[in-house]
């Protein structure tokens, strides 16, 4: 894991959270590094985009063979043969660039991919990650790029919601779902607080409106504090 | 040497029923709807499909997919808003699916046209997509390896083609065809534009001709 903690101890907002997805998603644009090489994942994670500066010199990529993805595209930009790997019309940035696909996977696999952030269905204490197939019966198992970034990217964000609609943590000691990569997870950011996990286990970065003894009760989790 | 198909159904002729198709397309972007629709005409049924996804919509691959002339589906992303075609089949026990992450999918048909006998490939180590396949500890690092895929016939969507079956592509449409176009036996390619033998600047060729057995104009521009 290459991103150092920005942060020296951990910080417990109590004046303000949970955070909205806005929120959410403003946090981790705050941590990518400036020059980063970035995959942001289908749904939640492609909204992080809205909050990176242009003079970030972060550079998006997508996995179906862009680098230099712009935002969204409206009315007139749309062009069917340019989509996101969620296969929304999106722009493309000058100095962008189009490759095949084998190429865009060796980019991840080869350690070429700064930061991914994917959504989760379960992230351990370990980092590792489930968020591919929920295992009932009844669903269609459907991968995509995931397990790919998973394994590829120098750091890959988690951005969830800490705990299902019915209570139950994401956030957990073991993930019971079918798991997408082994130890991959370095952070995961969600609406109640940021988290680092791994080889540590789990450390708390900050909280918003918790503080992090609440949580370690409702996770059932050993949390360390940054000191 | 190239041919270059006055339509699309004298492009998919002579594809046998059993064979392995490799679809192009990423979703939409780079479906190669015009051989698809021939393809559906031409007959060849029991087809074993490999492409991304599993059809979107009424079109394209989810049409062969209701005409019913698909055996398998190997891809990464079957599971979409608009792949209903997939879903009912799915479900009623009619279709059989290989899921293959996205990545591997892409190597494992660069392999196939690279003529590289299997590699040890560090995705999905630990999973469930991992089951059953042999694992090595390289380096220290874990590796789970991977066969090639090879497809009896590629269909492809491209921008532009010339007569020596050299290829370039638009935008993120160019997707998997480079590499399908190098792992079939018989590669067929529909392009927006058929252009003279030199106009393409040979700097920019993607896919380069060796590896195109047809091409095809499709659509309402002319060449």
């Amino acid at each position: 894991m290459t991103i150092t903690v920005t942060v020296e101890r951990t910080i417990e907002h109590l004046d303000r959270g949970p955070l909205t997805r806005d929120e959410m998603a403003q946090t981790v644009a705050r941590d990518i590094p400036d020059g980063s090489f970035v995959n942001l994942g289908i749904g939640q994670p492609t909204q992080v985009g809205d909050h990176l500066s242009p003079a970030s010199g972060i550079v998006l990529h997508t996995e179906n063979g862009m680098l230099g993805m712009g935002p969204a595209a409206v009315g007139e930009q749309i062009d069917t043969d340019l989509t996101n790997a969620g296969k929304v019309p999106v722009t493309e940035l000058p100095g962008a660039s189009y490759f095949h696909h084998a190429d865009s996977f060796a980019m991840m696999r080869g350690g070429h991919l700064d930061v991914c952030v994917l959504g989760a269905f379960q992230v351990s204490q370990h980092g590792d990650l489930a968020n591919w197939h929920t295992g009932a019966p009844d669903a269609i198992p459907a991968v995509g790029g995931a397990m790919d970034l998973a394994i590829g990217a120098k750091d890959v964000f988690v951005m969830m919601s800490l705990f299902t609609k019915d209570g139950a943590p994401k956030l957990v000691t073991e993930c019971t779902y079918p798991l997408t990569g082994l130890a991959c997870v370095s952070r995961v950011y969600t609406e109640l607080a940021t988290f680092l996990v791994g080889a540590g286990g789990v450390t708390v970065i900050e909280t918003f409106g918790t503080t992090v003894d609440e949580l370690a009760g409702r996770l059932d989790l050993e949390l360390k504090r940054l000191s | 040497m190239t041919l270059v198909a006055e339509s699309a159904l004298e492009a998919v002729d002579g594809i046998k029923d059993g064979s392995t198709v490799l679809v192009g397309g990423f979703g939409m972007a780079g479906m190669p709807v015009a051989l698809i629709d021939a393809l559906i005409e031409q007959g060849a049924t029991d087809l074993e499909v490999v492409s991304n996804n599993a059809g979107n919509g009424d079109t394209g691959l989810a049409a062969l997919l209701a005409a019913g002339r698909v055996r398998k589906v190997v891809c990464s992303f079957p599971r979409q808003s608009d792949s209903y075609v997939f879903d009912e089949l799915y479900r009623a026990g009619k279709i059989e699916l290989e899921v293959v992450p996205q990545g591997n999918l892409a190597e494992r048909m660069r392999a196939a046209g690279a003529g590289i006998g299997a590699f040890f490939c560090p995705t999905g180590v630990g999973t469930p997509l991992a089951e059953g396949k042999e694992t090595r500890t390289i380096d220290g690092l874990d590796y789970v390896l991977e066969l090639p895929i090879h497809g009896d016939v590629a269909l492809i969507g491209a921008h532009a083609g010339d007569p020596l079956g050299n290829l370039v592509y638009r935008k993120t449409a160019r997707n998997f065809g480079p590499v399908m176009a190098t792992a079939a036996a018989t590669t067929i390619a529909q392009v927006t534009h058929v252009v003279p033998i030199g106009e393409l600047d040979p700097e920019a060729v993607v896919t380069p001709g060796i590896y195109v057995d047809r091409i095809v104009r499709v659509g309402q521009e002319t060449s």
